[in-house]
C-alpha cells in the first residue's frame, strides 16, 4: 500500500482542526472512545455541537485557547492509501511548526476562509510549501455554507490565488471548495454546491500521484553508522550503513568516497534479511565496499557514473529562521546537513522576502522569528551538496544555536 | 519487434517505509549520542523496537544495553517472555525496580481502587537514567496512540529533571534530528512514532515475531470495573459487588496489571488479530487502559513530570 505525507497549513480559525476531524470522523477513522470523549467535552464546554476540533487539539493550552499551538501528526488509512497528516498551527508565531509539518509531506492543503478570502498567512504558507517543494499544494476554500455556497466567491479567491502563485512556481495546485464544519466535499460528494465537479478532498488524497519526493537518478548515500563488529564470527566485516538519499546503488557499482575522492567499488549491499540487488531512496542499508578505505559517518558515498555533488565550504541557501533571537550577520553556529556536522557563519544576508508581495527586501539587517531570506554561508568543512530542487535530503541543513542546542533555521541550499 | 519497457518504480511499501524510516533514526541516535538505552517492557511495541535495532546493527551488537523498568505488578508471561528475548539476542538487560524507590522513600504507593504502579515507574525511570549515565532513550510510544503522544517530537527533548515542555519542543525538519544536549539532559527517541496499532501487528506478522501469550485469546476469571474487565489476580482483587467470571479474553496492550484491561476475543493467531483490529471501533488506550482516564489531559501531565 501506498503512503502520502501530507500537511495542512491556513490562518487562525480557518478550521484546520476541524477539517482534519471531519476527515477522520467522515472516512470512519475516529474510534468510539474518541468521540464519546469529544462529545463530553464539546458539551462540557458548553458548545451546541461536536466540536471536532477537540479531537485533536491534543495539549492542555490548546483546549484552553482553542488554538492549535504545535504540529501534531495523525494517521488514518482507506482502503486505497494510508496517510500521515502533519497538523500544523496557524499563528504567526508557530510558522516554524508549519515547516516542521511541511518538510517531510508531500502534499499541503492551504485553508481559506470564504468570507475573508486570501490572508498573510495563507499566502505565507503557500510560499512555505512551494519554498519546501512539495509537489501538490491544494487550496481548500472553507466555510462555503456562510458564503451561500457560492460560485463566484470560489471563483474569485481561485482566480486571486492563481494570480499571487504565478511568482511562486507551485508543481501544481488544485482548488477545492467545501465546509469542514458541515461535511461538504470533505469525503462525501457536496449536494450544495451542484457547480463543483472536481474531487472531494477525500478523493483527491487518494489519487494524487506521490511518486515524485526522492530523487532516483543521482546516487548519493550519506555515511551513517559504521559497522564493525570485530567478533570471531565477523572478525574482518566493515559495513557503512546509511540511508539511500538519492539514486539506485547496485553492487558492482563504481563510487566515490567524499570528500576525500577515493574510489571504490559496491562489494554487497546487506539487510538484516540477507544481500539486496540494489537500494533506492529512502532505503536503509548497509554497504561493503572491495577496498578498505578510511571512511567515517559525515562522509558521502557518491556513484561514479552520476553527476557529484558540489563539495563546498561556500552555500547560498533560502533560510526560514525559527529563533526568538534575530539572526545576525556574523555569528557562528553548528550546522547539521545529511549526516555531517561543522560550524557555519552567516557571511552575508542578501534579502528577506516580503511575504505579501513575495519581493526581496534587500536593506535588511537581521532575520526575525519566522522571517525567510536568501543568505550566504560558510562552513567549516566541505559539505557534499545538490540544490534543494534537485534533491531535498542533500540540499536541507538545519542551524543549531551552540549555546542553547536549539534548532535556530531551516536551510535550502539554492 | 519492439520491445517496450516500464520505467522501473522506485517505490517502498507502507512497511517498508516505516522501517526504513525508524532505522534510520535508531542509527542516528546511537552516531549522535553517547550512552543510549533501549527501554524494553515485553509489549507489542518494544518486541518490533528490538527487530528494529538489529536491522539496524547487525552484524554488530547493540550499541546500548536494554532495559526494563519493572513495576512489580507485571504479567507473568511478559517478564518470562522478555528474559528469554534478550538472552536469544545475546544482548545486555538492565532492570530497575519500581519496588526499590517504594522500599527507599522515593516512590509512595498509590492507596484506593484505582492504585497503580504505573505513575511510579517515572520515578524509577529517571533514577535509571541517572545512575547509569544515560543520555538517550530508545521507547515504542506511538503517535497514534494518545492525543498528547501525537504532539511529541521523534527525538524528545528532556531537561535534566526529565520534563516535557510540549510548548517549547526543537522543530524537528526532514530526517535533520538535533540530538544536541547539555550534561544531565536527555533525549526520548521514538522509531515508531509513525506506526500504528494495525502497522505493528502486520510488520509482526511478516517479520514473524514471537509475541507473549497474553496477546492471544485465553480463558481468564475477570471482573468489571470502570466499564474496563481486570484479570483476578494479586494487584487486582474484586471489590465487594464486583463479580467474578470467567471470560475468552486477550489484552492489547501489555502494560502494568492493576490498570491494564483486557478485551473479549476469540484471536488466538496474528492473523486473527490483525482482522480484530482492522474492525475494532474502540482504540486501544481507550480499551485497556485506566490511567489515560483519569483526566482529558492525563497523558499530557505525566509525560510533563518524565514519564516515557
Amino acid at each position: 500500500m501506498e503512503l502520502l505525507r501530507f500537511a495542512t497549513a491556513g490562518s487562525v480559525d480557518d478550521g484546520k482542526s476541524t477539517l482534519i476531524g471531519r476527515l477522520l470522523h467522515d472516512s470512519k477513522s475516529i474510534f468510539e472512545d474518541q468521540l464519546e470523549a469529544v462529545e463530553r467535552s464539546s458539551q462540557q464546554r458548553g458548545h451546541d455541537y461536536v466540536n471536532l476540533a477537540l479531537l485533536t487539539d491534543g495539549l492542555r493550552a490548546e483546549r484552553e485557547q482553542g488554538i492549535t499551538i504545535d504540529v501534531a501528526y495523525r494517521y488514518f488509512a482507506t482502503p486505497q492509501r494510508k496517510f500521515i497528516i502533519a497538523d500544523t498551527p496557524g499563528h504567526v508565531q508557530y510558522t516554524r511548526n508549519m515547516v516542521t509539518g511541511a518538510s517531510t509531506a508531500d502534499l499541503a492543503i492551504v485553508l481559506v476562509d470564504a468570507r475573508k478570502g486570501l490572508l498573510e498567512q495563507s499566502r505565507r504558507h503557500a510560499y512555505i510549501a512551494t519554498l519546501l517543494g512539495i509537489p501538490h499544494l491544494v487550496v481548500a476554500i472553507n466555510k462555503m455554507d456562510l458564503v451561500e455556497w457560492d460560485e463566484v466567491v470560489f471563483k474569485d479567491i481561485a482566480s486571486h490565488f492563481e494570480g499571487f502563485a504565478a511568482g511562486l512556481h507551485p508543481h501544481e495546485v488544485t482548488f477545492i471548495p467545501l465546509s469542514a464544519l458541515e461535511g461538504d466535499n470533505v469525503v462525501d460528494r457536496s449536494t450544495n454546491m451542484a457547480w463543483y465537479d472536481g474531487p472531494t478532498l477525500l478523493e483527491h488524497l487518494e489519487t494524487v500521484e506521490v511518486a515524485s519526493s526522492f530523487n532516483h537518478d543521482k546516487g548519493r548515500f550519506p555515511v551513517q553508522y559504521v559497522i564493525r563488529p570485530l567478533t570471531a564470527e565477523h572478525h574482518d566485516y566493515r559495513g557503512y550503513a546509511g540511508t539511500v538519499a538519492g539514486g539506485v546503488f547496485r553492487p558492482g557499482d563504481e563510487v566515490v568516497v567524499l570528500p576525500s575522492g577515493r574510489r571504490s567499488t559496491v562489494a554487497g549491499i546487506d539487510t538484516l534479511d540477507g544481500e539486496v540487488p540494489e537500494a533506492f531512496a529512502p532505503m536503509s542499508v548497509t554497504v561493503r565496499l572491495a577496498d578498505e578505505i578510511d571512511i567515517s559517518r559525515g562522509d558521502m558515498l557518491v556513484r561514479a557514473d552520476d553527476p557529484e555533488p558540489r563539495v563546498t565550504q561556500e552555500l547560498d541557501a533560502m533560510l526560514c529562521w525559527f529563533s526568538e533571537q534575530p539572526m545576525h550577520v556574523g555569528t557562528k553556529y553548528a550546522i547539521k546537513h545529511t549526516t555531517r556536522s561543522a560550524k557555519a557563519v552567516v557571511r552575508e544576508l542578501q534579502h528577506r522576502v516580503d511575504i505579501d508581495s513575495l519581493q526581496p527586501e534587500t536593506r535588511a539587517s537581521e532575520l526575525d522569528i519566522n522571517d525567510i531570506g536568501r543568505v550566504s554561508i560558510k562552513v567549516s568543512a566541505p559539505l557534499m551538496v545538490d540544490p534543494y530542487s534537485v534533491n531535498r535530503l542533500t540540499g536541507s541543513f538545519i542551524l543549531i544555536d551552540e549555546a542553547t542546542n536549539a534548532t535556530v533555521a531551516a536551510g535550502m541550499v539554492l | 519487434m519492439t520491445l517496450t519497457l516500464d520505467p522501473p518504480r522506485y517505490e517502498l511499501s507502507d512497511l517498508d517505509a516505516l522501517e526504513a524510516e525508524a532505522i534510520f533514526i535508531m542509527r542516528e541516535v546511537a552516531a549522535e549520542l553517547e550512552r543510549p538505552v533501549l527501554l524494553f517492557s515485553g509489549g507489542k511495541d518494544s518486541i518490533v523496537l528490538l527487530r528494529l535495532a538489529e536491522k539496524a546493527f547487525r552484524p554488530g551488537r547493540f550499541p546500548f544495553p536494554i532495559m526494563h523498568i519493572d513495576t512489580g505488578h507485571n504479567f507473568s508471561e511478559a517478564v518470562e517472555f522478555r528474559d528469554r528475548r534478550v538472552a536469544e539476542l545475546g544482548e545486555r538487560l538492565i532492570v530497575g525496580y519500581v519496588q526499590d524507590d517504594i522500599d527507599a522513600g522515593r516512590s509512595r504507593e498509590e492507596t484506593g481502587p484505582r492504585a497503580s504502579r504505573n505513575r511510579l515507574q517515572t520515578t524509577t525511570l529517571l533514577r535509571m537514567i541517572d545512575e547509569h549515565g544515560f543520555d538517550a532513550a530508545f521507547g515504542g510510544a506511538r503517535r497514534d496512540e494518545e492525543k498528547a503522544r501525537a504532539k511529541e517530537r521523534v527525538l524528545s527533548f528532556r531537561d535534566d529533571f526529565g520534563q516535557w515542555d510540549p510548548k517549547n519542543q526543537r522543530p524537528e525538519l526532514w530526517s535533520l534530528y538535533n540530538g544536541r544536549i547539555r550534561k544531565g539532559e536527555h533525549i526520548r527517541a521514538f522509531p515508531i512514532s509513525n506506526w500504528t496499532e494495525m502497522d505493528v501487528w502486520q510488520y509482526i506478522q511478516r517479520e514473524e515475531l514471537e509475541v507473549p501469550s497474553i496477546y492471544f485469546a485465553h480463558h481468564r476469571k475477570v471482573f468489571r470495573r470502570d466499564g474496563m474487565l481486570l484479570g483476578v489476580g494479586p494487584v487486582t482483587e474484586p471489590k465487594d459487588g464486583e463479580e467474578v467470571f470467567e471470560e475468552l479474553v486477550r489484552y492489547r496492550t501489555v502494560g502494568d496489571m492493576s490498570c491494564t484491561g483486557a478485551v473479549v476475543s476469540s484471536a488466538a493467531t496474528i492473523d486473527e488479530i490483525i482482522t480484530e483490529v482492522a474492525a475494532t471501533r474502540i482504540t486501544e488506550r481507550g480499551a485497556t487502559r485506566a490511567d489515560d482516564k483519569f483526566s482529558e489531559a492525563a497523558m499530557e501531565d505525566r509525560k510533563r513530570e518524565g514519564y516515557f
